[in-house]
C-alpha cells in the first residue's frame, strides 16, 4: 500500500513539473519576479527572478518601461566593503536553479519614471544568449522586504527568515 | 631564502627615490588594509567614533554630541543603493519595531556617503519609507570624509557604464552607547531577529 501511495505521489509531482514546464514559452523558466519598492527619494530599484534552464543557457539583459536603464549587477563583500558591479551576463547551468536575490546578483533599475510601490506590478523583458527575450510580470514587495511574498528581512539568509507581522 | 636575499640584492640596484617611494606604497597599503579590517571586525582596542558635524534631513546642523543620551546605530550607506542600504535600514527599522518601549532608548542614524545626490530633502523622504526612528545625516564631501574616518568607513566611487556611478563603501552597522562609546557592530550575517537578541542584553 505505501508503495502504492508513493507511486502515485511520484506521478503526481512528475504531472506537477510537466505543467509548469509547458507553461514556458521558452526554455528557461523564469519564477518569482518580484522588485523592492523604492524608498522615497531614490531613482534606482532592484528586481529579482529565479531561473531554470533545462539545457543551460545565459541570462544577458533585462529592460522595462519603467526604467531607463535595467543592468545586470552582482553585489559582494570584499573586507566589509559592499560592492556593486555590473556583469555581461548570469550564467544558467543545465537544470541548475539560479536565484538572483538580495545579498547578490540584482538587476538594477535606474532612472525610474515612477517610485516602485509595494503591490503594483510592471512588465520585464529578460534576455537570454539562446532562448532570446522573455517576457515576465514583476510584483512589488516592501521596501527592504527580502523575498516574494514580502519576506520580512535579514542580511544574509533571504527565505530563511519568518515574516515578520506585527 | 633564497628569495629575500634576491630581493635585497635587487633592491640594492634601485635608485633611492624609488626605494623610499616603494616604502611609502608599502607602508600606505598597510595602513589602509589595517584600517579596512579594523572597520569589519570591529574588535579593537583603537577608537571607533569621533567628533562629526553634519546636517540632518531637516538641514539643520547635527554633531556627534547628538549621539549621547542613547543607544545609536550608526550606518553608512547612499540614497541610489539598491540592496544592502534598504536591507540594512528595514533590519533594523524591524528589529527596532520588536522591542516595544525599549525602542524609544535607541536612534538609527544613516550616513550618506554620496553626499553630491543626497541632499537633506532626498535623505528625509528616504529614510521616512522605514518605519523606524532614522535620522539621514549628509554635508560636504569634506565633513562626510571626516566622519567616516572616525568610523574607519571606506567609501569610493565606482563610475558605471550609463555615465552614472554606484558606491563601494563599507556595511558594518555600529553600534554605540548612550555615552556615545563604541561598543561593537552588526555585520551582513546579522538577521533582524539577532539584532533583537543582541539589543535587549546590551539594553538589560
Amino acid at each position: 500500500m505505501p508503495r502504492n501511495l508513493f507511486s502515485l505521489a511520484t506521478a503526481l509531482v512528475f504531472a506537477l513539473f510537466a505543467g509548469v514546464a509547458m507553461a514556458q514559452s521558452g526554455s528557461v523558466q523564469i519564477k518569482e519576479a518580484w522588485a523592492r519598492a523604492t524608498p522615497g527619494g531614490t531613482q534606482t530599484g532592484a528586481a529579482y527572478v529565479t531561473l531554470q534552464s533545462v539545457t543551460g543557457d545565459r541570462l544577458t539583459g533585462a529592460s522595462t518601461p519603467v526604467a531607463k536603464m535595467a543592468e545586470l549587477h552582482s553585489m559582494t563583500m570584499d573586507n566589509g566593503v559592499m560592492k556593486m558591479r555590473q556583469v555581461d551576463g548570469i550564467d544558467l547551468p543545465a537544470g541548475q536553479v539560479v536565484s538572483l536575490k538580495p545579498d547578490g546578483y540584482h538587476i538594477m533599475l535606474m532612472n525610474l519614471a515612477q517610485p516602485l510601490k509595494e503591490g503594483q506590478t510592471f512588465p520585464l523583458t529578460l534576455t537570454f544568449a539562446k532562448a532570446g527575450p522573455e517576457n515576465v510580470t514583476v510584483t512589488v514587495e516592501k521596501v527592504g522586504s527580502m523575498g516574494p511574498g514580502n519576506q520580512g528581512g535579514g542580511m544574509n539568509m533571504p527565505g530563511m527568515n519568518m515574516p515578520m507581522h506585527h | 631564502m633564497t628569495g629575500a636575499t634576491q630581493g635585497r640584492r635587487k633592491r640594492g640596484r634601485l635608485e633611492r627615490p624609488a626605494v623610499i617611494a616603494l616604502a611609502i606604497i608599502g607602508a600606505l597599503m598597510l595602513i589602509s588594509g589595517v584600517l579596512v579590517g579594523l572597520a569589519y571586525s570591529g574588535r579593537t582596542g583603537e577608537q571607533i567614533g569621533g567628533k562629526f558635524a553634519l546636517i540632518d534631513d531637516d538641514g539643520k546642523p547635527f554633531t556627534d554630541t547628538e549621539l549621547k543620551g542613547k543607544w545609536h546605530l550608526v550606518f553608512f550607506g547612499y540614497t541610489h543603493c539598491p540592496d544592502i542600504c534598504p536591507t540594512a535600514l528595514n533590519d533594523l527599522s524591524l528589529a527596532l519595531n520588536q522591542l516595544g518601549a525599549k525602542k524609544q532608548e535607541i536612534g538609527i542614524v544613516f550616513i550618506s556617503v554620496d553626499p553630491d545626490r543626497d541632499t537633506p530633502a532626498v535623505l528625509k523622504s528616504y529614510v521616512e519609507s522605514f518605519g523606524g526612528p532614522i535620522t539621514g545625516l549628509t554635508g560636504t564631501p569634506q565633513e562626510v570624509a571626516e566622519a567616516a574616518k572616525d568610523y574607519h568607513v571606506y567609501y569610493a566611487k565606482h563610475p558605471t557604464e550609463g555615465g552614472g556611478y554606484d558606491m563601494d563603501h563599507s556595511a558594518a552597522i555600529y553600534i554605540m552607547d548612550p555615552l556615545g562609546r563604541f561598543t561593537g557592530t552588526f555585520g551582513p550575517d546579522d538577521t533582524p531577529d539577532t539584532m533583537v537578541a543582541r539589543l535587549r542584553r546590551l539594553l538589560g
